[in-house]
This record gives structure tokens, sequence and C-alpha cells, in this order.
């Protein structure tokens, strides 16, 4: 038990110190080793789930605490050598409504900011440009129907081919690249199985579905590099096809469009991959 | 009436000796123990499975199953045995048919015939599902079975076909057995036996048979149309041909999320008795927890979609599953404070069954308020899909029901084979097992919050840490789990022969009125029960005999 609560507290401790830092360089995010916690926010929408979570940290170790206090009091106060002659209690009318009915008035405190945050992460408000997303056995593709239908691979860098500061299994040879502090909205969809475009940090979390376009959204706070991972399982590489996101400047977003507007060109690729088009290479 | 200590049935009884006595099987007891011998071997299988998994995982790299295909596959399988031929059929075919006929006063089930199938079918289903993972690519779908991923395009062998045809078989066997144990409920109660005086196992057993005749059924229409997608053209879950993946995932939950309380209502019941038993007192609101049962059974039916909040569906319908999914927690809680209630003022006997009730509360209670977590569909999004959920899971339902079932198989063993476990080596198994299940599953919560996705067999490397944790973790379940299996050897070989009663006046229930072992046929003059008022429960029972 001590060990459980002491790992509760680690936990509290750890979001009150570390989640949601700003920091002035660009910021790299990808996992850190013995982490306890959400990996830090880097979106408002990431932002509020850092907060809900913490509120429901404070209730849900409180609730256990509770509990597993009860179970440990009660199993040392009556037990067979304390408490030789059992009683015969069966009812309390006034302990049965008021067990009912607190659990009630938690799940309230809960279910208000539960659905404030869900509605504010379900949509966003006046998206200024789109990312398209395509999920394939086993890459993303990305296209940018607001800057020419600017559309490329996002290939993952194999073991043996990583450049000094990549991480592995999560690094790809042609990030996708987004302004910061601009209202993003991505349509997500998959050509092949259901997929699921993830980046922790910011709060990205949409299935990838063939024949379905599914709507999310990102606001990015700081320039700097975002891992994540495929989050539904697409077959053998599932493990092996991650997201990776450059945020850079308003200005510094720009010129990229126009230098990778001329990179990818050359490659000689169909607009957008949406469900049903053939597998672009 | 004979009961010799070696297999409890009697020199007069007229029944088929040898392996008809198994095989052609009609009697509630013979075919609870081959439900549970089921149980017992796959739990082997899927315990292995889930202990390659753990060294595969243990450190980055793809190091011991080098073919991916077949990782998925084993993350498939151990999925479906412990769901299907684990839980399943110890719970309700081994416990169930073994217990409820004698707590009810019954001579047997209603169908004896009936039962024989549902057993031979589950058995034929555990057969076809480890035939499965031979043909071709084996089915590497998870046990959620997805399309498209489970389509014929990318699963072209008969792989998936023989998984599908598994659960058919084993859920016919269900449905067989639910009604069964329904029309046993609520037929063949000994006189005064009424519903409000059944022991709450019964309860339990009850709610799960309404579930698994609601549920399964659409499990096996889903089942069908993927089955006639895969091999006959049809487009029930393929948008080109004017389905929908989503068809599936909704019909697959509003089986799959019945199916997590078919696991764990039996789970309750087998506690409630433990802990009365063992607290010596009636358990405590026992009205307030078979309609608690009930109430999870009711709610679990319009909750599915909270499986699904990264899939699509609107914002609209994931407002209401979250809200909908919260509302479990008050019957949970009402159960949780009960059984802290009926321990209190108890005299309680930590015997190994004992333990392991504790222990379940410990587990149900951390697993439970991580599913208040999750039911928001606010922060579900972000641990959607992590080892978040993996921990989530084992706690509550997994683990949770492995010790109900280790409770239940220690507290009944002296009456199904007339032989006692050894109480000291069942004491440390438990703590064994205890501390192992928590190293295994605790810290995937971390690993989950940090991001790191389920069904897997390589990560980044910064997940290393929590990683090998866990696998040391898994390295210590699974010697307790081998020490159980010494256990039962132990049991048979030297066990000390079990008295009718062994627990002394806190084991009211009417199985403990009849000879340990139980003789072949019980209760064929019927139990009168005249026990204590209304709403006691089984505390109040007294056979009149």
């Amino acid at each position: 038990m001590l060990k459980t609560v002491l790992a509760l507290v680690m936990t509290a401790a750890a979001v009150l110190t570390g989640a949601g830092g700003v920091r002035a360089e660009p910021v790299v995010m990808e996992p850190r080793p013995w982490e306890i916690n959400l990996q830090p926010a880097y979106s408002p929408v990431m932002e509020m789930v850092h907060d809900f979570h913490n509120l429901l940290l404070v209730i849900i170790i409180g609730v256990t605490v509770l509990v597993l206090g009860i179970l440990g009091y009660v199993m040392y106060r009556f037990s067979a050598s304390r408490n030789p002659v059992p009683s015969k209690t069966s009812h309390n009318t006034l302990l049965e409504v008021v067990w009912t009915a607190v659990p009630i008035m938690i799940l309230v405190v809960i279910a208000i900011p539960s659905l404030r945050l869900l509605y504010f992460s379900a949509k966003a408000q006046d998206p200024e440009m789109t990312l398209k997303v395509t999920g394939h056995q086993w890459y993303w593709s990305y296209a940018y129907p607001d800057h020419d239908d600017l559309t490329f691979d996002s290939i993952p860098v194999a073991d043996d081919q990583l450049q000094p500061g990549q991480p592995r299994l999560l690094a790809v040879d042609n990030p996708v690249v987004l302004p910061v502090d601009t209202n993003v909205q991505v349509l997500v969809t998959a050509d092949d199985v259901i997929h699921n475009w993830a980046v922790p940090s910011l709060g990205l979390k949409k299935d990838a579905t063939p024949g379905r376009i599914n709507e999310t959204w990102v606001r990015i706070t700081q320039p700097g590099t975002y891992y994540g991972m495929c989050s539904e399982l697409c077959g053998v590489n599932h493990y092996f096809m991650p997201i990776q996101i450059e945020a850079l400047s308003k200005e510094d977003f720009a010129a990229w469009t126009e230098k990778a507007k001329e990179q990818f060109a050359s490659k000689d690729k169909p607009a957008a991959t949406l469900a049903g088009v053939g597998q672009a290479n | 009436m004979a009961y010799a200590a070696t297999a409890g049935h009697g020199e007069h009884e007229h029944h088929p000796t040898g392996w008809r006595r198994w095989v052609y099987s009609t009697n509630h007891k013979d075919i609870g123990t081959m439900y549970i011998i089921l149980a017992l071997v796959a739990a082997l299988l899927g315990g292995v499975m889930s202990w390659i998994i753990r060294l595969e995982l243990a450190s980055p790299g793809i190091e011991y199953v080098t073919n991916i295909q077949f990782y998925n596959v084993l993350v498939t399988a151990h999925g479906f045995l412990m769901v299907f031929f684990v839980v399943m059929p110890a719970m309700i075919g081994g416990f169930g048919n073994w217990f409820v006929p004698l707590m009810i006063g019954a001579p047997d089930m209603a169908f004896p015939r009936m039962n024989n199938i549902s057993f031979w079918l589950t058995a034929a289903g555990l057969v076809l599902l480890m035939c499965s993972a031979f043909v071709g690519e084996g089915p590497g779908t998870g046990w959620t079975v997805y399309p498209p991923l489970s389509s014929i395009a990318y699963h072209p062998s008969a792989a998936v076909d023989f998984g599908i045809l598994a659960l058919h078989l084993a859920g016919a066997g269900s449905i067989l057995g639910a009604i069964n144990l329904i029309v046993t409920i609520f037929n063949m109660r000994a006189p005064g036996m009424t519903i409000h005086r059944m022991p709450l196992f019964v309860w339990s057993i009850l709610v799960t048979a309404f579930l698994l005749l609601l549920a399964v059924p659409v499990l096996a229409g889903a089942l069908t149309m993927l089955l006639t997608d895969r091999n006959f053209g049809t487009t029930f879950y393929s948008v080109a041909g004017g389905g929908d993946p989503l068809l599936w995932q909704h019909l697959f939950w509003f089986f799959g999320h019945p199916e997590v309380y078919i696991i764990i209502l039996p789970a309750f019941g087998i506690i409630s008795q433990l802990i009365s038993t063992f607290s010596k007192k009636p358990v405590f609101g026992y009205l307030g927890m078979a309609y608690a049962m009930s109430a999870i059974g009711f709610v679990g039916f319009i909750v599915w979609a909270h499986h699904m909040y990264t899939s699509g569906i609107g914002v609209n319908a994931r407002a209401y599953f979250t809200v909908a999914t919260m509302i479990i927690a008050v019957p949970t809680g009402i159960k949780i404070f009960s059984w802290l209630a009926t321990m209190w003022g108890g005299s309680i006997e930590f015997k190994a069954p004992m333990l392991f009730a504790i222990g379940f509360l410990w587990l149900f209670v951390i697993g439970g308020v991580t599913g208040v977590v999750l039911a928001n569909a606010g922060i579900d999004f972000v641990l959607h899909d992590t080892y978040y959920v993996v921990a989530h899971f084992h706690y509550v339902m997994a683990i949770a029901a492995i010790f109900a079932m280790f409770g239940g198989f220690y507290y009944w063993i002296g009456k199904m084979s007339g032989r006692q476990y050894p109480e000291g080596l069942a004491k440390i198994q438990f703590w064994i097992f205890f501390v192992g299940v928590n190293i295994l599953f605790f810290p995937q919560h971390f690993l989950g919050l940090a991001g790191m996705p389920r069904r897997i067999p390589d990560y980044p490397d910064a997940f290393a840490g929590w990683n090998m944790v866990s696998s040391v973790g898994a390295a210590i379940t699974m010697a307790a789990t081998l020490m159980f299996y010494y256990i039962i050897w132990h049991t048979f070989r030297y066990g000390k022969a079990a008295e009718a009663n062994p627990w002394g006046e806190g084991a009211t229930t009417l199985e403990w009125s009849v000879p340990s072992p139980a003789p072949f046929h019980t209760h064929e003059e019927l139990p009168v029960i005249s026990g204590g008022g209304h709403g006691h429960g089984h505390g109040g029972l007294k056979p009149a005999e």
C-alpha cells in the first residue's frame, strides 16, 4: 500500500512542478525516461488536459487513499483476534444513502470541466489553415490544401540510418511542418486499414479510418519538434510508423512552404491521397 | 449416501463410468469440473503468451519474437483465451455450474443435456482458436478484430475465419449456458428460497446470464457479417461498398462492454460470499448489492462507445457516453462500500480465500478510479490505445477476476474435491501473486501517461525503465501462477480430507450443508428454506432438514 501511495504522491508532485513549462528554446518533445506523468503541454487543448488531469488525480488519489485506508483499518480493528464476536449489523439506511449521494456529487464536480474540455477539443475555432493527414501501411502522408496542395510522404527512419539526435522509432525523413500560434484544422483519413494520428504533447489523437474523414485541431504554442506514434493496431509495422511535427514561426513556415513546393513538386505525385485512391508511389 | 474421498460418486449411482462419465455427462458437478479444467488449460496457454509478450517488452528492440505478425497473434490470442476460455468458463461454467444448483437447493441444472453441449461447444471453440494461430499468418488483429485489418485483403489466410468460428462456437455455448442458468435460477429454487434470499453469487450469475443472452448474439451477428465480408464479397464493413468500418466497432463494443461485466459480475458474487463467510457476518445491504449488480448490468449496455472516443463519433455522442459511463461509478461504489461495511464489525479470519478477496478490493479500487478518468472523452483521447488503458483493465477486470477465481477456488476446492488446500502454501502464493501483479501493472499507468501505445513489440528507448520493472513483475506473477498449479497437485496428492463445512459459522449457504466432496447427486429431497427475514440474504438461511 505504501508503495502505491508513494507512487501516487510522486505523480502529484510531478504534476505541480513539471507540467506545461514555457521555454524560449525550440523544444524537442519526445518521451522522457522514467516519466510518470503526461508529456508536457504545448497546445491549449493539452494544457486543459493537464489541468483536468490534475483535478482528477487529486480526486482519485483521495478516493483510493480513503477506501484503502478504511480497508486497512477494518483489517486491523476487526480481525478475529481483536474482535472475536462479530456484530450482526447488515443495514444502515443513512449510510447507504450517503455512499450513493456523495459519489454522485463528486461525479458532477468532474463532469463540468470534463464536458467543457471535450467541447473545446472537438473543433477548431476559425481555423487558419488545414492539414490533411493520410495513414498508410506503414507511413503517413501529408497534404496542405491551402498551400497549393503541397503533398509529401513521411517515411520512418530505420534504426541503422538514424542521424545523431534522431530518436529511435520516432524520427521520419520528412517531418510535417506547421506554424506556431495558428489554429490548424487537421483532417485525418487512411487508405488501407485504420491507423491513428497521435502526438501526446499537443493533445492530438484521431483515428485514420479508410473511407471516413475525421477532424481534429491543434494550435502549437512553441517552435520545436514533437513526436508521436501510430495509436491503432494496423499490422506488422504498427510500432514503427511515427509522427514527427516541426513547428516553425509563421515567417519560417512561409519560407518553408515555398521551398517545400519546389522540393516535393519534382516527385510527381498525385494530389492529396484520400480514401479509395491508390497509394502514391 | 456414500461419499468416498476419491471422486464423489457413490457405489449405487447409475451413471456412466470411465470416459463416458465425462463426455456424455449431464451432471452439473462433472460439467463444472470440466469447465474448470478447460480454464486451467487455457490459462496456462494464455499465461505463457503474456509472459512471452513481457519478455519481448523487457528491453527495447525486437529481440525474442522476431516475427512481428506472430507477436500480434500472441497479443490477440492472449486476449481471446483469457476472456472467452479462462474467466468465462471458470466463473460461469465452472463455479456457476457447481454452486448455483447447490446454493438454491436444486438437484441439478434445468437442462442437463444442454449443459453438456454448452461445455463441448466451448471446448471445440478452444481447439479452433488454437488452430487459428497455426493457419497462414495467424490472426494478428487484436481481440477487437477491427476491419479492415481483419478483412481478407490484410489477413488473406483462413486464420481469421478460424478465429471467427471459434468465437461462434464459444458464443453458442455461452448463450445455451445462459439460458440454462436463467431457467434454473427462476424455476428450480427450493421451497422458501425466494429471489431475495438467494446468495449474492447466484444473483451475480443471474445478472451475468442475462448479459450473455443479450450481448453474445450481437457479437454473433457482427462476426457473421465479417465472415461474409471476408468470404462472400459482402461489404458490411467497407465504405467502398456502402458499409462502414465503424459499424463493426459499434456492434463489437455493444457486445464488448457488457462482456467486461460478464467477466467481473461473477467475481462480485464470489467476493460477496468470501467476505461474508470470513467476516462471519451477513452481507451488508444485501438488496442494495443485488440491485447494484442489476444496475451495472443495465448501464453496461448503454455505454459502449466510450471505447470509440477517437473513432470520429460526434462530440454530442461523446458527451453522452462520458456522462453515462461515469454513472457506473455509483453502483460500483455501493458495492465497494457495502463490502467494507460487511467487514466492519466482523470477526475476520484471514484465510487464503479472504486474502484474495481483500486483494480483489485493492485491485478493483485502483482499477476503478482510473476507469473514472478514462470515462471522460475529454481526457480519454490522450490515453486511448496507450498502456494506461492496459493497466486500467488488467487492474479492474482481468487480474481482479483472477483474484476472485483464486479465492473461489480455495474456498470451494474442499467441497468440490473433498480435499482441503494447503493453507500456508496458498497464503504464500497470494503474497507472491499480489506483489507480482502490482509491480507488473502499476508502472504501466506511467507508460501510458507518457504516451506508450498498446500492442507494440518495440518502443522508443525512453520507455525502457518502466517496461523492465513491469517485466520483472511479470516474472514474479508467472512464478506465483505456476505455484498455483503446484498447489492444485499438492491438494489432490496430499490434501487433508475436507469437512462438510470447513469455514465455521460464517459459511451459511446451502453448499456447506452437504458433505465434502459433494455427492454425485445432491438435494434429491428439496431442502426447505426458513431463513431470516426479508433482505438478509443468505445470512439468514438455514436448511430445514
